[in-house]
């Protein structure tokens, strides 16, 4: 198992996103949340950020997706969406939880 | 459970500007009663939170920094700081505080636990970790 | 699983508290137990009674309470934290000669030791903060 990382802020007001790939491994998950999902959209100037991180899968709160107006087809190839029981399931399926605030 | 956690406190925010730091702070000394493997990691504006010189006697804020220094009696292993963020910010390790460590059964001593790292190195100290508390 | 979660923000001024709510609700629902959720820094201020938010929009502190209710939840106010920023329950009312509490129910006020606690008790510590 791996670590699950949390980011909540948008890529474009602080360094989370980039963060949370510099300080993780293959294997690890990434879970962007609150603002932090606005890191999950295609043809920004940092999807680079994440297109490039190779061996981190990605996943994006889809609560927060819709609350922003984000459309599932402006996301990033390999973004998956999760609801609230999902992220519970991300946490009990890593081994612990690092916050990227 | 009766096993020793690792603990792990990241602080990557700048002191004084807001409160989180100092109430991290508060965390780790509470937590000493609780013999837990303690380490502080200081990434990003949080770096700053080690650098010396700190006087608010003028700004009528609580001098915090001097606790720092006394993190060692206070059960604190390890204090890693993270090389890009200082370089990042034009500091060096001789800008920040020191913090020395002393285990009193076996009188093993460290002058300075203020330890700096590159990235890789802290990815490991925190995927090693049990608890990761972010503030 | 055996969780804790820690709530760093206050409601309405940031999402943090939201997601803690919708990600512990979420947790019990899935049967996993919620050991404690640890309210710090401004977190602290979801335990007030006082709130009155409009009424097209939602009640934060009354859902937390709810929660609580069903799941019997241990809401917990960091006490340091509370008394800076003036959340007050009985004990804390006569100990330091306040005229007034405001703390909600579910809620109780106590030490630092608890997060420590729950974060050696727990699988997983989940943090929300901003």
């Amino acid at each position: 198992m791996a670590d699950l990382y949390t980011v909540n802020k948008s890529p474009f007001e602080k360094n989370s996103l980039e963060d949370a790939i510099r300080f993780s491994s293959e294997g690890a998950s990434i879970l962007l949340i609150e603002d932090g999902v606005y890191g999950a959209m295609a043809g920004t100037a940092v999807s680079d950020l994440v297109a490039g991180a190779t061996g981190r899968k990605f996943y994006a709160l889809r609560a927060d997706l819709k609350a922003r107006g984000i459309a599932e087809d402006r996301l990033i190839d390999g973004v998956e969406l999760v609801d609230y029981a999902g992220f519970v399931d991300l946490v009990v399926n890593h081994d612990k939880v690092q916050a990227w605030l | 459970m009766s096993d020793v956690k690792k603990f792990m406190y990241l602080n990557r925010r700048a002191p004084y500007g807001t409160i989180y730091a100092w109430e991290s702070l508060e965390v780790v000394l509470i937590g000493a009663a609780f013999d837990q493997e303690v380490s502080l990691m200081f990434v990003d504006d949080g770096v700053f939170q080690l650098v010396k010189g700190s006087d608010t006697s003028e700004s009528d804020m609580k001098n915090f920094t001097p606790t720092y220094r006394t993190l060692g009696d206070y059960g604190v292993r390890h204090m890693y700081v993270d090389k890009a963020s200082l370089e990042a910010r034009g500091l060096t390790q001789d800008d920040l505080i020191e913090v020395a460590w002393e285990d009193w059964e076996t009188e093993e001593e460290v002058d300075n636990i203020v330890e700096i790292l590159d990235s890789k190195e802290i990815a490991k100290k925190l995927e090693e970790s049990d608890v990761v508390f972010s503030f | 699983m055996k969780l804790a979660v820690q709530v760093n923000e206050g409601p309405y001024q940031h999402q943090a508290t939201d997601s803690a709510y919708h990600f512990t609700k979420a947790a019990l629902e899935k049967g996993h137990e919620v050991f404690r959720v640890f309210f710090y820094h401004d977190g602290v201020l979801n335990g007030t009674r006082l709130t009155t938010p409009p009424q097209d929009d939602r009640n934060i502190v009354n859902r937390w309470v709810e929660l609580a209710e069903k799941y019997d939840l241990d809401l917990v106010l960091c006490v340091a934290a509370a008394q800076r920023r003036g959340i007050v329950d009985d004990g804390e009312a006569e100990r330091n000669g306040k005229d007034a509490t405001n703390i909600a129910p579910k809620f109780r006020i106590s030490g630092l030791g608890q997060l420590i606690e729950a974060a050696i008790q727990c699988d997983r510590l989940v943090v929300f903060g901003d």
